[in-house]
């Protein structure tokens, strides 16, 4: 048992399957001087519309905001590339002073010309509103002069949490929806949505539903496109992967719409054929959909069965923590590890709902310790009790797994490889096992010791 | 609003696009992992201190603290001192630190906290308690570059903990390195120990953001400039101060310290090339009353050596060079010597002051043969290069799509390096880290020309 310290404030949303009641507290704003993995409302936002490629994305404020979002997703398109700019108002002194208006337009007009994108995105960060910029009137005046939709993104860092982030993201787009042509859209056509297409996984998981006879009208954001978007209410069927993005797009197209939606992951084999036959079952009156479906089933994990058989057998019994953005995330994971063989004792998330945390309850195995926004400390805490093997996070939590001498897979966006679909199960394999077996862990510690913490000697001095 | 805003010329208000710097609080959070047992909080929203976690993280590939006061709306319209102070109440119940640096953010900066006051209420409060130091240092993003959050973080360190007192007198210097490598500051400390002269390296993140595995949990990673040597600064025998740059600015530690303490501060280049580190040396030979040990006699001649060697590779050879101003002017001193022309010299950095330097070195080439932009981002540096088509890149990690889109080949130096594994122990400065620049360079101009060649020739 570690003695990090924990917060007291901190102890509602650390739980211990079997130490009932279960009342995690979840959905609130950081605590202040915690070290949250978490970032902001901006970060939120960021993330959701930062794929769609053809689009301008102005970040308006100081330049920190853009300078740490420069090109750093691995979310791929398959033509322009836009979303891998970073553009920013640069709001300086002066700025700050006599307001940041005259900047934006002035900025807006410029890169519109230059760049001629489909739709601007202006985010507005911290400060926007505090010096008085009326960020929506600069937009409309900027659409009116270059006839494209200019739509302003609510993202200012400290208003609420990153989900508050995906919100002003989904409502930002939600002005795009019904704009375009939905002539020619078949019947039996879906949205993706809360897919980014990290490493090209969008491009495999609509090769699936095409072969399955499904027209994709648009993906929400992977390899995304304006047009795309604005015609996108005419798909019959919403299907919300990271739900936690994308449910509020999915419920208001719903509710203006009527396109009914349903939640899917593509992570794992048993995840992803899920997905896969939820979309089949809904076009049930074409059976030739599910045959179909079937069909492609059978065939994709027949092509991965044999090597993820062989890599469960050198992983089973391994011991994984995983800390991720998004709950749903965690669920599939949790799958997919098991199918490996891995037992998961951490399980964690940055956003997720009491809902989600219930149901992350009921999956785990006894005495798995359930985190809501934690910290680096209670992650290194709870990865050094349970000497877990293995951490499954993002760029913050991996030198905290190699520090503490266990291997890491990266399962956020910065990553380069697809681990969505059943190919991407078998790179989520390969990696798993290339990090636990790597020769390198024979030189470090086998479970570090934290005892000198409870000593009073937490820093040598 | 209209018809105000449109009389303006667009020129005047472009964006930045790809930006060739970052935003002050980084550099003032880099400074206080460069102390020991210290935590950065930044005054403000939570993604600044998340968003440069992660930033650091990529480069140094170490863990990164870095703490936040986590403003929520009612925080923007009340002011940020309540959670400023249980920030630091949380910070000290999980860290137990032996300094907290406190930067600010655009965001408390424009809402107009008095974070000064906060911190005397809070240590009011707390008066019974074990509390850190706490620092306070001003940086909001709106203000200047990542390196001008770096200096003031430096300087209000050394403001806020140097007492005056009977501090036995050790004979030590101060060093402010500025914004290097963590190789290069272990470098620092070797010449130092070497040459006998106790010291205060501020800040020394040597060992925090590039330390060894660990056996034992480490709730602040070991390392950096003990608190105890910092408040000696003021008895120091010397200072010494890196950057031309800097020594232009009304002010630094060096300056503060002179001022206040009258201690003699030794303001010098980037030690890069022979002249620059040869400058350096002179001074530590004064300050020891030592002369240079002959290792470094040993480093000298076999650079010396090279350079002679490797010079037809070198000459005439056209390089664009961008980074923060001390990092291009102490490159371009050692390009001078080597016959590399620097066609190039740009930086997000504005202090005004990077054209004259670079005159200085090149006093004829300039505006000829030499364009030198400040304030600039990768799309001013990218339409230079395209222009001027020069052999090699030379500066950070973010140049890298741009070299790639030309097909210019290109040398990693500086920050941020996110692309490559050795970002920490790159070493830049002395005899010793100009060899290793000059290595690098001549390899890969000969790498480019036997790559290029039909011939493929193995004999260069």
């Amino acid at each position: 048992m570690s003695n990090i310290p924990l917060l007291k404030e901190r102890e509602s949303q650390i739980f211990r399957k079997g130490k009932e009641p279960f009342n995690m507290t979840c959905g609130k704003q950081s605590l202040a001087g915690s070290v949250s993995q978490r970032a902001c409302v901006f970060c939120g936002s960021r993330v959701v519309l930062y794929p769609i490629a053809d689009a301008l994305h102005l970040i308006h404020g100081p330049i920190g905001c853009a300078a740490y979002t420069w090109d750093i997703r691995g979310a791929l398109s398959s033509g322009p590339e836009l979303h891998r700019m970073s553009f920013s108002t640069d709001l300086r002194e002066k700025d700050v002073i006599f307001g940041g208006e005259k900047k934006l337009y002035h900025a807006l007009i410029d890169l519109i010309s230059q760049y001629a994108p489909k739709a601007a995105f202006v985010y507005s960060t911290c400060i926007v509103g505090i010096i008085g910029d009326d960020v929506g009137a600069v937009c409309k005046a900027v659409g009116e002069k270059t006839g494209i939709p200019v739509l302003p993104v609510h993202s200012e860092g400290f208003k609420g949490t990153k989900k508050d982030g995906y919100k002003a993201a989904c409502n930002a787009m939600f002005s795009l929806i019904g704009k375009g042509d939905v002539s020619g859209i078949s019947a039996k056509s879906i949205n993706i949505l809360g897919e980014f297409n990290i490493g090209g996984e969008a491009w495999m998981i609509k090769s699936y539903y095409q072969k399955m006879g499904i027209e994709v009208v648009s993906v929400m954001t992977g390899d995304g496109r304006v047009d795309d978007i604005r015609r996108s209410h005419g798909a019959s069927l919403n299907v919300v992967q990271c739900s936690g993005s994308m449910t509020h797009l999915a419920e208001k197209m719903k509710e203006v719409f009527g396109i009914p939606y349903i939640r899917v992951s593509y992570f794992g084999l048993e995840d992803t054929s899920k997905a896969l036959y939820d979309v089949a079952a809904y076009f049930a009156d074409d059976p030739q959909i599910m045959e179909s479906t079937k069909e492609i089933v059978r065939n994709e994990i027949q092509a991965v069965a044999a090597e993820l058989q062989q890599i469960k057998k050198r992983v089973q019994g391994k011991r994984a923590a995983i800390y991720v953005g998004g709950a749903f995330k965690a669920f599939s994971l949790i799958k997919a590890l098991r199918y490996l063989g891995i037992k998961v004792v951490l399980a964690g998330s940055q956003t997720g709902l009491q809902a989600d945390y219930k149901i992350l309850k009921e999956m785990c195995d006894e005495d798995t310790i359930i985190l809501d926004d934690a910290n680096s400390l209670e992650l290194s805490k709870y990865v050094l009790e349970k000497k877990a093997d293995l951490f499954i996070g993002g760029v913050k939590e991996r030198p905290i797994a190699f520090k503490l001498g266990i291997g890491f897979c990266d399962h956020n966006h910065e990553r380069k490889i697809p681990l969505a679909g059943y190919l991407g199960m078998l790179n989520f394999a390969r990696e798993v096992y290339q990090t636990i077996s790597s020769p390198v862990w024979q030189f470090t510690p086998k479970y570090l010791s934290s005892s000198r913490i409870g000593e009073g000697s937490m820093v040598v001095r | 609003m209209k018809s105000m805003i449109e009389q303006r010329s667009a020129k005047e208000y472009t964006a930045t696009k790809n930006a060739c710097k970052l935003c002050a609080p980084l550099g003032a959070s880099l400074v206080f992992k460069g102390i020991e047992g210290a935590i950065p909080l930044l005054h403000g929203s939570q993604g600044c201190s998340t968003y440069i976690r992660r930033y650091l993280i990529s480069h140094f590939k170490e863990p990164v603290d870095i703490a936040c006061s986590n403003f929520a709306e009612e925080t923007a319209i009340f002011g940020g001192g309540m959670n400023l102070k249980i920030a630091l109440q949380n910070i000290h119940q999980q860290y137990d630190p032996s300094l907290v640096g406190i930067a600010t953010t655009c965001l408390s900066e424009t809402i107009g906290d008095d974070v000064p006051m906060f911190l005397r209420e809070y240590a009011e409060q707390h008066r019974n308690e074990k509390t850190a130091p706490l620092v306070h240092v001003s940086t909001p993003s709106y203000q200047g570059t990542h390196m001008q959050g770096f200096h003031n973080a430096v300087l209000a360190t050394v403001k806020s903990v140097t007492t005056t007192g009977n501090f036995s007198n050790i004979g030590h210097v101060n060093i402010f390195p500025g914004m290097v490598s963590p190789a290069d500051l272990r470098y620092l400390k070797e010449i130092l120990t070497d040459f006998q002269i106790p010291y205060m390296m501020l800040p020394d993140y040597s060992k925090t953001l590039d330390g060894s595995i660990w056996s034992e949990y480490q709730l602040i990673p070991e390392g950096g400039t003990t608190v105890e040597m910092i408040r000696c600064s003021g008895n120091a025998a010397g200072s010494l101060e890196f950057g031309r740059i800097l020594s232009r600015e009304k002010q630094s530690a060096g300056k503060w310290l002179r001022e206040k303490f009258h201690v003699d501060c030794h303001h010098l280049g980037l030690p890069i090339g022979i002249n620059e580190t040869d400058r350096f040396f002179q001074v530590l030979e004064i300050l020891s009353g030592r002369p240079t040990p002959d290792k470094y006699r040993e480093e000298r001649g076999r650079l010396i050596d090279s350079y002679v060697d490797g010079h037809k590779h070198m000459i005439a050879a056209k390089v664009a060079l961008y980074g923060e101003e001390d990092l291009v002017v102490g490159m371009a001193a050692f390009f001078s010597e080597i016959g590399i022309q620097p066609v190039l010299c740009a930086s997000g950095d504005h202090s005004g002051y990077l054209k004259e330097e670079i005159a200085r070195l090149f006093p004829s080439d300039l505006d000829q043969s030499i364009r030198v932009m400040d304030n600039a981002d990768f799309m001013d540096i990218e339409s230079a290069v395209q222009d001027i088509k020069p052999d090699l890149i030379v500066g950070n990690s973010k140049g890298f799509a741009m070299a790639r889109r030309l097909g210019i080949p290109m040398v990693r130096i500086g920050f941020p390096i996110h692309d490559r594994v050795d970002a920490s122990r790159k070493l830049h400065l002395g005899y010793r880290g100009t060899q290793q620049l000059f290595d690098r360079i001549a390899n890969k101009l000969i790498e480019y020309r036997q790559a290029s060649s039909t011939v493929g020739y193995t004999y260069m």
